[in-house]
């Protein structure tokens, strides 16, 4: 089944996408040839596409590095066989992967190759007049006859006019139309419209490569920082300030603005039933370089713009600011600690490393949870009740040993590694849990010192990004739409309408036949034959829910058959 | 009785309203395939207008004796015409009440309904049935209705018994003017999908009886037990009858393809619109999350599609089977990825 109905033999009919290909030639080149027109043929452009949709598809079952690569560590320690070798084929990174790329290159070498030569073409064809009007309509899917008082080129000018008068979009010439004397008084018009149509669809294509350009040119030159700022705190712009931080190959780190921010303050609203999150406001001063301090706020969905990238607020929580004494009295740990909330109220999870500790004293791991609003629930269970600070509570495990941070691994911060700590228990053997209220000094278990819990400052995550393509990604994107939307809704029809004198048994002196085609499925061309016959022979349009015309010798047109 | 129960209630009148519609229609195809196997040999094929257009939303061309011949073949004595009156109005009813669920439900929110899958499923049965009843408007359908308005009652029993939560405003990242425009015009694809998913069903098994072919049929058919036991359901053989009766398999599959094409354009606008969201709210345009993948090959899946219609050999039946792969994705994409998988977009609220 041909999808674009055409009758056949017409010679004229809308150019195709690239045809079959024809069988190898001898040779190298020749064999090249062939591979790059099988290449660019829509076979294969069809087969790319669906195995890239194939391809993207294991990324979403097997945990991704860029996404989650706490999830890839543990589903390597599970899958001890599988693992290893899902890794070695780009499995936990299938969007970088060597055949994921491939397949998107190829598709889009694919494309450039398909797409040039019919931009050519279509070159061609805008500067083309439409084409002559065949010797018979016979064969055509929409025909049409009539008959009029007029003499043929009378006629067939009142139809050039109804063609070239914008239709529906005011002010754009509708058909491109071209009047013809056929000789023999016999007089026709050939029209052509919806070029639109095909430069909808190069556009649209032509507009993807842009999108991959400019993804790519983003790629190469964009940063990202991501930071944990307390409140009364602030960072500098600076890549030693940044908790992480990536960059794309051509980044230059000398091109970061040093700017400075500082976190003034930070509300936070919950919905008072469900303490649901509704409303996150973060308070800062931006100061760039050279300039005053300015204030200005961070919300989800709204980002800051600073130094040409932006800053987003990605998360938040409580920081308690602590202060650790040793043994001998010494000041070991003084500051706020970022706890990491856990669950909708804020239950977080934190943990205070004290390496550097007086005399030869062990050193003092500190984890534990801080219940923003505790409420007791049992002898030792405490359960907060609301995200918001309304009765701190810090309940603490101490351990004491070698916190494992000499050993040159890069440790996780909000995590304690207990290899070489003992955990303090009470003379029963049960692990001591310390409590602490705001403004409260706890002594350590073991002697190992005391804890003063000073303050309950917020602290935000924020993400800094720069990327200096997105602005060309969205106009591709947005160019992309369009041209689709051109490709796919703007009809594309050729229209023709002979006139000549009427033969004995015709009525009228002059008879009209007109003939219409259209590129692919055009419902509405019988409509469009009707009204170029209708406001050319001076008659009323047949409504849609009019009977049938068929016994109307006035209008007539038939929709050919198989 | 609150705003909110009142919407679930009207939510629940609406889906009894739908699957009225599918009994109706139902019974309509039950009528229409038992009649015409009984008159078969009255009816051969070629007595079946070819060329037919079928109008969506009264584009169908008019002074045309084929479109003539498929109005009369609505009053033939093979449909039941009490069954497609109590199909339409019910269906109509039916978008009706939902519509008034949609709107009390975004009242009792206060915000606009399209933030949870509850809301997003009843919107995109909306919409679904919306166009169903456009498509049908002109010409009845029976099979496209039964199988819109299956889709439909099962997801709105899916919404109302497993969706559902309370109605009430979102967490900060969906306050913004994006949850109406992604997602709101997701679910108008998502809609339009499904009944151009149910054309192309009906397009592949039109052109099966058209073509006399069943894959029932063959060598095996006699020694293979599986066949065996279907034979009764051969596509070419009296139970589907009733598909002569339906518009030729080419109509079909234009219908099919505008209605794709619709549904992409929209698809690609949800595409875009998501990945401008996601750079105000997650600070990058696109980050390979679940649903964003799933949104991509979906994308990539129906844009196979409009390249296999017009490539030889792959349009028609084909084309169609792409469609069918498309339309899982999208399915897959709302149910498996909200449910099961974790990402970014997992606002179901049944966390
Ligand atoms: C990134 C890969 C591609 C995507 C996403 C894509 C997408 C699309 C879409 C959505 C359409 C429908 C618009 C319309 O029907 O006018 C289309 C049409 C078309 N594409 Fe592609 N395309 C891709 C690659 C290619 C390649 C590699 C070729 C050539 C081998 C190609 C040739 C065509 C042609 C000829 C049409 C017009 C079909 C018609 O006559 O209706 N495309 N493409």
């Amino acid at each position: 089944m041909n999808a674009t109905r055409r009758p056949e033999g017409l010679d004229d009919a809308f150019l195709d996408g690239p045809t079959q290909a024809a069988p190898p030639a001898i040779g190298v080149v020749g064999w090249l040839r062939w591979a790059w027109r099988q290449l660019t043929s829509m076979r294969v452009a069809l087969l790319l596409l669906m195995l890239l949709a194939v391809a993207a598809v294991p990324g979403t079952m097997v945990p991704q590095r860029a996404q989650s690569p706490e999830k890839v560590t543990a589903f390597l320690q599970t899958h001890t066989t599988a693992g290893p070798w899902l890794d070695r084929l780009g499995f936990f990174s299938v969007y970088t992967s060597v055949w994921f790329s491939a397949i998107y290159l190829l598709l889009f070498i694919s494309l450039v190759g398909c797409i040039v030569p019919r931009v050519r073409l279509h070159a061609g064809a805008l500067r083309g007049r439409p084409p002559r009007t065949p010797a018979r309509f016979g064969r055509f899917p929409a025909q049409g006859t009539g008959a009029s008082p007029d003499a043929p080129q009378t006629v067939v000018e009142r139809a050039a006019a109804v063609l070239r008068a914008p239709h529906r979009i005011p002010f754009v010439r509708s058909y491109r139309v071209d009047v013809h004397d056929e000789g023999a008084g016999t007089w026709s018009v050939s029209a052509e419209r919806g070029y639109l149509r095909e430069t909808g669809n190069l556009v649209f294509h032509l507009a993807l490569v842009g999108l991959l350009v400019a993804i790519a040119t983003g790629q190469l030159l964009h940063y990202r920082g991501q930071v944990l700022v307390v409140t009364g705190h602030g960072f500098a712009n600076a890549q030693a300030q940044y908790d992480t931080f990536e960059s794309g190959s051509a980044f230059d780190p000398a091109s970061l603005v040093p700017f400075t921010l500082g976190l003034d303050s930070f509300e936070s609203v919950f919905d008072p039933q469900t303490l649901a999150a509704r409303d996150f406001t973060a308070n800062v001063t931006l100061t760039e370089p050279g300039g005053a301090g300015q204030a200005s706020t961070i919300k989800v969905n709204h980002p800051l713009t600073a130094g040409g990238a932006l800053v987003y607020l990605q998360g938040n929580g409580y920081a308690p600011d602590l202060q650790v004494t040793d043994a001998a009295g010494e000041v070991a740990f003084s500051g706020p600690v970022p706890f990491l909330p856990q669950d909708s109220v804020y239950t977080s999870r934190g943990v205070v490393k004290v390496p550097d500790v007086s005399g030869g004293q062990a050193q003092i791991g500190i984890s534990g949870f801080l219940l923003p609003s505790a409420v007791q629930m049992g002898e030792t269970t405490w359960r907060s009740v609301s995200p918001q600070p309304d009765d701190p509570l810090l309940v603490l495990a101490v351990w004491s040993g070698d916190l494992g941070l000499d050993t040159g691994v890069p440790q996780n911060v909000y995590t304690l590694d207990t290899a070489g700590l003992v955990q303090s228990v009470t003379a029963a053997g049960a692990p001591v849990t310390v409590y602490l209220r705001p403004g409260d000094t706890v002594e350590l278990p073991d002697g190992l010192g005391a804890i003063t819990f000073k303050d309950l400052p917020r602290y935000v995550a924020l993400d800094l990004r720069y990327d200096p393509a997105t602005g060309w990604v969205l106009t591709f994107a947005l160019v992309a739409l369009a041209g689709l939307a051109a490709s796919l809704f703007a009809p594309r029809r050729r229209l023709w309408l002979r006139a000549g004198p009427a033969t004995d048994r015709d009525q009228g002196p002059t008879v009209v036949t007109a003939a219409g085609l259209a590129r692919g499925d055009d419902l509405g061309l019988d409509d469009e034959l009707d009204r170029v016959l209708a406001a050319t022979l001076g008659r009323a349009p047949t409504g849609p829910d009019d009977p049938p015309a068929g016994t109307s010798d006035e209008v007539s047109s038939q929709e050919a058959r198989g | 009785m609150s705003a909110a129960d009142l919407s679930t209630l009207l939510v629940w009148f609406a889906t009894t309203a739908f699957t009225i519609t599918l009994l109706a229609w139902t019974l309509d195809l039950a009528r229409i395939a038992e009649r015409s196997a009984a008159r078969r040999p009255a009816v051969a094929p070629a007595a079946v207008p070819v060329g037919a257009a079928v109008g969506l939303g009264g584009t169908s061309p008019t002074d045309d004796p084929a479109a003539g011949g498929d109005r009369r073949a609505d009053r033939s004595p093979f449909r039941s015409a009490r069954a497609e009156g109590i199909g339409r109005s019910t269906n109509v009813l039916g978008v009706a009440l939902l519509l008034a669920g949609i709107a009390l439900r975004g009242v009792a929110a206060g915000r606009w309904p399209t933030a949870n899958m509850y809301e997003f499923t009843l919107v995109g049965v909306v919409v679904a049935m919306g166009v169903l009843a456009v498509v049908q408007r002109r010409r009845a359908l029976p099979f496209i209705a039964v199988v819109v308005s299956g889709i439909s009652v099962l997801s709105l029993a899916l919404a109302l018994l497993v969706f559902y939560v309370q109605a009430e405003a979102v967490q900060p990242a969906l306050q913004s003017y994006w949850l109406v425009l992604h997602v709101g015009v997701a679910i108008i694809a998502t809609g339009v999908f499904t009944v151009g998913f149910a054309s192309s069903v009906l397009q592949v098994l039109r052109e099966s009886r058209e073509t006399d072919r069943s894959h029932l049929d063959g060598s095996w058919g006699r020694v293979d037990p599986l066949r065996r036991a279907l034979s009764g359901w051969k596509v070419t053989g009296r139970r589907f009858a009733w598909l002569e009766q339906v518009p030729d398999a080419r109509s079909l599959e234009s219908l099919t393809f505008r209605l794709h094409s619709i549904g992409f354009v929209l698809w690609t606008f949800t595409l875009i619109g998501g990945a401008i969201w996601a750079e105000h709210a997650w600070g990058r345009y696109w980050g390979w999350d679940p649903k964003e993948v799933g949104t991509f090959v979906a994308w990539v899946v129906y844009a196979a599609y409009l390249h296999a219609r017009t490539t030889r050999g792959w349009s028609g039946r084909r084309a169609a089977y792409i469609v069918w792969v498309g339309y899982a994705v999208v399915l897959a994409n709302f149910t498996v990825i909200n449910l099961v998988v974790t990402g970014k977009h997992s606002y179901s609220g049944l966390g």
